[in-house]
């Protein structure tokens, strides 16, 4: 097959470094409104009709906007092999802990309503908070700590080693604050699709939420900034580095280095527009929630999500993962990669199927249009939770 | 097995594996079984149908959420307890994963929704396509998962490039038209239509039993017998498939499934009972039938199939090529430069190169391959053979039950013809006590080509000693216990939901549609 040789390898992982992107502000743009507002859940919904508005509002949509995670998985897995095995057995019980958090999820949407006990729905509104919450964090606290490196190195069979990285170990001020970002993200983005979605006390709480949260989000990004200047050292490639060669960690020399996470920025100052746009959106939403121009928050709250992600990697870029005990081990996007064919032939499949996904997608948010209302779920019309 | 870090990676996997395999088999037929109500439903507009499908629906989601639940867990385990298997295999493995979410879960999970959500938003013909669009979806979900499971068991396709120490595609069309994934496919998809059909047919017979919801469940039987006869053929006749190419592509599994040690002149007698004996290298009170299992294996008079201890040699003579691709692979990583690496280096890489997995297997006795010992090389040849006694009683119980499937369809598709379907109450037990079966032969079917592959993660490739993630035991024991204590809780809440769901039977229909539904939605009848 000389087919894949249309596009240059070197082409080929700097589209899958993007495509990461958009995968990454995919799944925090569509399940982050499922998150946020299933974080929400016990505050902006007092009773069992409200918590059941709240609950139905997402209830048609969630399982497809999980699909977004577990592409997000099978992608690096198919395209950043190393990224995939590195990152997720390192993570080992963060990992285990969102896996945790979102097994409650679906069962919490689906057996909530199956019984009429108070007890019995209530213990699965706080599963549900569990399940928004909890995942929101560790996401978070992941990136902060991909921002930092993380203590693996290679051997010559590139066999992958750990040097200690407890669940503790992770919970860092830096990268707690990145999870409190996180949060305080999709909580603004959650509230943006409760207000659209829902109506009377729920919409007003939700707005108030919204509000609160989006004040955090601009504030706790500018703050994550600073620290990052501050007080978190980058990482700078000191060897050659061939964008075209075989996917090999071990062939380059990195050091550590303070300030090297805004060289990208210094470097090329059109990329400042994402960390603009993270905290222009979160303030534009702020204004607009405030004006009760619910649609066009959401469109704000979206844009403040994708500015934010953008921020991390065009600062990390071309390192996905460095490595803070061998960085010369660190996963850049030119040695982390699957292979030329495979990249090629992930991107045949990827632009034949997400236009077929936005589509149908598009086509159910339009049929499932329109507010939950009370009166609705009083009367059990139309809605399954 | 002692519990190192091996062992407890394995047990996580095989326990969350299977558990997710309790719910895969019944979301597969159900989805097709809702579809084909529905689709009848539309097609006479009697209500009736419209009542089973949101009965066997609200079944159907029960079990369908646990599946998307423990689903998420599967897709992640790989690179949490595998590492090395991911960055080893993620080149080729990967791929069909990646496009199992862009092509099926997608599909499955937005329009599941809308299944539930939409009855009163959509018109009859656009509810129906929502259906049809999650059957398909979760149908063309295994066709992937299997297709990168298939290259497990057969990899085809690829081949090791020692610049980055791992298998990478060569050619793409050859995994995906594995002739192993296709058989394993169609062979799985029937196994989940009989789940489904027998889980129908139980239910209903049970309510006829009781002469309960008596038109839809002598309706609903009709359905489950006939697509349940068709299916439990297929599963039978492909499973056949799926054994023939595995003697084409995994003789130790097959001579193990067999409890075959020695090889026999052809065609070989097929051992239907007995009682393996590892140790002893023999099959104990053997009862035999002449010449089946040549004929059933190779469909030939003449070609011979190798026992284990022919096998075993086998593996040594790999072993050794091995060795050699395993040295050609530390020259070239050695090398200064490319063109440093000495010619006989790649000579002996491409001529043994299919063997280095082989050589792997001893990293279970030395830390470097090439000084391996000639004992530690009869260790590892006999490491290849997998544990009988389980696969052979396993194997053989799958089989029973196939078998026992088509006669309880034949029997109900029988009985539905004469429209006598009330007249046994005794086959209406009976269809309910076999409700549990199509899971247990599911799992046996599962253990038998997991297990059976061992001690391979790919076969011949890589060994599943050498995949796992350097983590410490006590942490992926802590994993396994939290896996386990949530996932009992969820199959003791799931259970009892399903029951209490069948128990309370299908909703009243008796509100004509135009009162449930504002008008403008309502389609034209």
């Amino acid at each position: 097959m000389i087919l894949h040789e249309l596009i240059s390898y070197e082409a080929l992982r700097l589209i899958w470094w993007l495509l990461l992107g958009v995968l990454l502000i995919g799944f925090a743009v569509m399940d982050g409104f499922d998150l946020g507002a299933a974080t929400m859940l016990p505050f902006v919904a007092k009773d069992d009709v409200e918590r059941r508005v709240v609950i139905n509002t997402i209830g048609p949509v969630w399982e497809g906007n999980q699909v977004w995670l577990i592409l997000g998985g099978g992608a690096i897995f198919a395209a950043w092999p190393p990224l995939y095995a590195v990152s997720f057995s390192g993570f080992y019980l963060a990992m285990f802990t969102i896996l945790f958090a979102l097994i409650l999820r679906p069962v919490g949407f689906k057996y909530r309503s199956k019984l009429d006990d108070p007890r019995w729905r209530s213990a699965w509104d706080w599963a549900l908070f569990i399940g928004g919450a909890v995942p929101s964090l560790i996401f978070g606290v992941a990136v902060g700590n991909v921002l930092q490196g993380v203590p693996f190195h290679f051997n010559n069979d590139l066999r992958i080693f750990y040097d200690g990285t407890t669940l503790f170990e992770l919970l860092n001020p830096f990268a707690l604050l990145c999870g409190l970002v996180s949060v305080s993200m999709l909580v603004m983005h959650g509230a943006a699709w409760l207000s659209i979605k829902s109506e009377g006390s729920v919409a007003d709480r939700a707005h108030a939420w919204g509000k609160i949260a989006a004040l955090l989000t601009a504030a706790l990004f500018v703050l994550g900034g600073i620290y990052l200047w501050l007080g978190v050292d980058g990482y700078r490639i000191t060897s050659d580095v061939d964008p075209a060669g075989p996917s090999n960690p071990l062939g380059k020399t990195v050091v550590m280095e303070a300030g090297a996470w805004f060289h990208n920025y210094a470097a090329y100052p059109l990329t400042m527009l994402a960390p603009v746009l993270g905290i222009a959106g979160a303030l534009s939403a702020y204004v607009l929630l405030n004006a009760r121009r619910d649609i066009t928050a959401i469109l704000a709250t979206t844009l403040s999500i994708a500015g934010i992600i953008s921020t991390v990697g065009l600062a990390m870029f071309p390192f996905i993962l460095p490595s803070t005990v061998d960085p010369n081990s660190s996963l850049l996007v030119w040695d982390a990669s699957s292979s030329h064919l495979t990249l090629f032939i992930m991107l045949v499949v990827t632009i034949i199927f997400i236009p077929i996904i936005i589509a149908y997608t598009a086509w159910v948010f339009r049929v499932m249009w329109g507010k939950v209302n009370e009166k609705d779920i009083r009367e059990d019309r139309g809605h399954a939770y | 097995m002692e519990l190192d870090i091996v062992a407890l990676s394995r047990l996580q996997f095989a326990m969350t594996a299977l558990y997710h395999f309790l719910f895969v088999p019944l979301t597969l037929g159900l989805s097709v079984l809702i579809a084909i109500m529905e689709t009848v439903y539309v097609m006479t507009g009697r209500r009736i149908w419209r009542q089973m499908t949101k009965f066997w629906g609200t079944l159907f989601g029960i079990n369908f959420v646990v599946g998307v639940a423990t689903g998420i867990v599967m897709e992640f385990q790989f690179g949490m307890n595998w590492s090395y298997y991911s960055l080893y295999v993620g080149d080729i493995f990967g791929a069909p994963l990646a496009i199992e979410g862009l092509m099926a879960f997608f599909l499955e999970a937005t329009f599941v929704g809308l299944f539930f959500f939409g009855w009163d938003r959509l018109s009859k013909v656009g509810h129906l396509i929502a259906t049809w669009a999650v059957a398909i979806g979760s149908n063309l979900s295994a066709l992937w998962i299997l297709i990168a499971n298939g290259w497990m068991q057969n990899p085809v396709g690829s081949a090791f490039n020692p610049q980055t120490m791992r298998m990478e595609v060569t050619d793409f069309f050859e995994v995906l038209f594995n002739p192993v994934a296709q058989a394993k496919f169609v062979h799985t998809v029937s196994a989940g239509y009989v789940t489904a059909s027998v889980f129908v047919l139980g239910v209903s017979a049970w309510y006829l039993y009781n002469k309960r919801h008596t038109d839809l469940a002598k309706r609903s039987m009709t359905v489950a017998a006939s697509f349940g006869l068709a299916s439990a053929l297929s599963v039978v006749v492909l499973g056949d498939e799926s054994g023939y190419l595995t003697t084409e592509h995994q003789k130790m599994k097959l001579a193990a499934m067999e409890s075959m040690w020695e090889t026999e002149p052809a065609p070989a007698a097929f051992t239907l009972i007995g009682f393996p004996d590892q140790e002893a290298r023999e099959t104990h009170f053997a009862v035999r039938i002449p010449w089946a299992l040549g004929l059933i294996a190779t469909r030939s008079l003449t070609t011979q199939i190798p026992g284990i201890n022919e096998l075993v040699d086998h593996a040594k003579v790999r072993i050794r090529e091995g060795i050699s691709a395993y040295d050609a692979v530390q020259q070239i990583r050695s090398a200064s430069t490319p063109s440093a690496v000495p010619q006989a280096a790649h000579e002996a890489l491409e001529k043994y190169g299919n063997d280095l997995g082989y050589a792997l297997l001893l990293k279970r006795y030395v830390d470097d391959p090439r000084k391996a010992t000639d004992a530690d090389i009869d260790k590892a040849a006999w490491d290849t053979v997998p544990y009988v006694l389980p696969l052979f009683w396993s194997f053989r119980i799958m089989v029973g039950l196939g078998f026992f499937f088509i006669a309880l369809m034949a029997t109900f598709f029988y009985l539905s013809a004469r429209r006598t379907l009330d007249h046994y109450p005794w086959l209406l037990r009976l269809a309910t006590i076999a409700i549990p079966l199509p899971w247990i032969a599911a799992e046996l079917g599962w253990f038998v080509a997991e297990f059976g592959r061992q001690p391979w993660i790919i076969e011949g490739v890589l060994p599943t000693a050498a995949a796992v993630s350097s983590l410490g035991a006590t942490t992926v024991l802590i994993t396994l216990l939290g896996f386990v204590a949530i996932y009992t809780v969820l199959f003791i809440i799931e259970i009892s939901l399903m029951v209490r769901a069948i128990k309370a039977g299908p909703a009243p229909d008796d509100a004509p549609e135009a009162e449930l539904i504002p008008s403008s939605l309502v389609a034209a009848e």
